[in-house]
């Protein structure tokens, strides 16, 4: 008699741990954190954050890619970048890409998105073409404009034609093969900021530029002292895209140039992968990556303190 | 007034033609060069053909390999988005609905992802994709794009679920629906608006990608269309107007996919770069 409440309390205490298990599964936070999450930490561990840390490992050994690397170098892989008059080339185009992003592209983004951030058909339709090239793959980008750029059938070679002069490869000069790259480059991604200004636009306070309009002020005025301080944080993260795009420019540069003329039109990735990976000098390419990686880095720590600073003006 | 007001109208779009039409020039010689021999395209690059030729695009519309780089593609975006749509919801549900210990720090590792460029380590994770075995096959582009695009994607998510009634949770928890089901049952379908934002998102960037694949895929029977289309080029280096064809066979695809998609992509593109 004693003994069958015992067993019946256990099965009880049975029952309820399996029941218990099967809430904690079926009902639980338990079974949703281990079945939920687990997926994008082993993805994302896996393809981003290994390579980047082995980025970091294999930056100081001389590896060609087979076996496991032995060759510990030291430092040397940097010492060898830092040296390369391609790798100041590629770093000083880097620059050049950003300087025309800031100084000639966002202007000009801004410029067409103030003439056209208000919803308008005509405005609608002019959004529309000046957001297409941003939509196409780089590849495609480069691939139309190395044809309007070469010197037996494009546009030069029509307008040089039209003059009577020699056909001309602006890709294959030194002087003009980065100009043309950079020309390609704002004419890809104009549309980009530009769309972020007219979002930023159309959040002013209709009232704000009504009410500098009655006390007298010029449209221009009401540009200057109105719209662009209120859109100063769209500005902002343009400029950070600007930025950060920049350190990663390659697909354009491919059809384009090819790094070319005698390697004089390498960006910072097209640097990596020709004088890295075509040659599967591993350890070599890893260090240029932790170099991509630092400025990239300083980049975003950079831009998170000009984010923030707005706020601490009254 | 009305004349000054309308001259500054006439100014205005004066300007914008103007700049459109250095926008689309390129875009229409890419499309009528198709239709020329090359002696024409050498004399007039942006004039309308005089013959319409047809023969050039023929060719690469019956070419069997510029359907499988198409149909390549269409695999690996699809694939990506899907794996990257379930994935990060599914993480970023995690973030938005369960407080556990770690949860706030394994969300900003997660979010690394949106610090640095994809090359960065492309050579440890070119090392690392063929270690495993899956060089040259479409997962090895799969899944790094999917890992990268995952940032992005958590952190758009996890934003919009956390603006989801909490009463619902509530009232449904009530009756008995779990965690998992509830994210099954209501935060999936609540949440089209955001899903459609990032899946554009991550389709346009793996349509277009073009060093990933670059690096991950040798041989032509796995090639995406950017590939393909350096390929050709390669091999028609001469012939401008078989290059210019296939070039505006591979745009208009995704020019009829922005006209028709235009609210999410303008959205994702731009929207979700602000957001984030």
């Amino acid at each position: 008699m004693p003994t069958i409440p015992l067993a019946s309390s256990q099965q009880q205490r049975r029952l309820s741990l399996t029941q218990r298990a099967k809430n904690v599964l079926q009902n639980g936070k338990f079974g949703a954190l281990v079945l939920l999450l687990p997926p994008a930490l082993i993805l994302f561990s896996l393809f981003v954050i290994f390579p980047l840390l082995q980025s970091g490992y294999f930056a100081f050994f001389n590896w060609n890619g087979y076996g496991q690397p032995t060759d510990y170098v030291g430092l040397k892989n940097f010492e060898q970048m830092m040296g390369h008059s391609v790798f100041h080339s590629a770093i000083w185009n880097t620059i050049k890409i950003i300087l025309v992003s800031l100084l000639v592209q966002m202007p000009l983004a801004l410029f067409l998105a103030l003439l056209i951030y208000k919803k308008t058909p005509t405005n609608a339709l002019f959004r529309l073409i000046f957001f297409v090239p941003y939509i196409l793959a780089e590849v495609a980008a480069g691939l139309i404009w190395s044809f309007v750029f070469d010197g037996h059938y494009g546009v030069t070679a029509s307008v040089g034609g039209a003059f009577g002069l020699e056909p001309f490869f602006i890709l294959a000069d030194r002087d003009w093969a980065f100009i043309a790259v950079m020309t390609v480059i704002v004419w890809k991604y104009f549309g980009f900021h530009m769309m972020i200004y007219i979002a930023a636009l159309q959040g002013v306070p209709r009232d704000l530029i009504e009410a500098a309009r009655i006390e007298g002020a010029k449209p221009f005025d009401i540009v200057r002292y109105v719209q662009i301080p209120l859109i100063k944080p769209a500005i902002i993260v343009s400029a950070f895209f600007a930025i950060i795009g920049a350190l990663q420019v390659f697909d354009v540069i491919i059809p384009l140039t090819n790094g070319g003329p005698s390697n004089t039109s390498h960006t910072i990735v097209t640097y990596l992968y020709t004088f890295g990976l075509t040659r599967l000098r591993i350890g070599f390419g890893s260090a240029i990556g932790v170099v991509l990686f630092i400025t990239a880095v300083a980049v975003a720590i950079f831009y998170q303190r000009a984010a923030m600073s707005p706020g601490k003006k009254p | 007034m009305i004349s000054k007001v309308f001259l500054r109208n006439l100014l205005r779009v004066t300007v914008l033609c103007i700049i459109a039409s250095f926008v689309i020039a390129p875009l229409l010689a890419t499309a009528l060069g198709g239709f020329k021999t090359n002696a024409e395209i050498r004399t007039s690059a942006f004039g309308l053909p005089e013959t319409w030729n047809f023969e050039f695009y023929n060719a690469i519309v019956s070419d069997p390999a510029f359907w499988r780089y198409l149909g390549n593609s269409l695999l690996i975006s699809i694939a990506a988005v899907i794996l990257t749509l379930l994935v990060g919801a599914a993480a970023a549900y995690v973030f938005a609905q369960i407080r556990f210990f770690g949860s706030r720090m394994l969300f900003s590792y997660l979010l690394l992802g949106l610090m640095f460029p994809f090359a960065t380590a492309i050579l440890p994770l070119f090392i690392q994709v063929r270690d495993i075995g899956l060089l040259d096959s479409y997962w090895s582009v799969i899944l790094p794009q999917t890992a990268f695009g995952l940032s992005l994607a958590i952190l758009l998510f996890r934003t919009f679920f956390e603006q989801l009634p909490r009463e619902l949770f509530e009232a449904a928890y009530v009756d008995g629906c779990g965690y998992i089901r509830f994210f099954w049952r209501f935060t999936l379908p609540l949440s089209t608006p955001i899903l459609a934002t990032v899946g554009v998102f991550v389709f346009v960037q793996s349509w277009n990608n073009f060093l990933l694949p670059l690096v991950m895929l040798n041989s032509r029977e796995a090639f995406t269309w950017p590939l393909g289309m350096m390929q050709f080029r390669g091999e028609f280096v001469t012939e401008w107007n078989r290059t210019l064809a296939f070039v505006t066979l591979t745009i208009m695809p995704a020019i009829v996919f922005f006209l028709a998609a235009q609210k999410y992509i303008v959205a994702g593109l731009t929207g979700g770069a602000v957001k984030g």
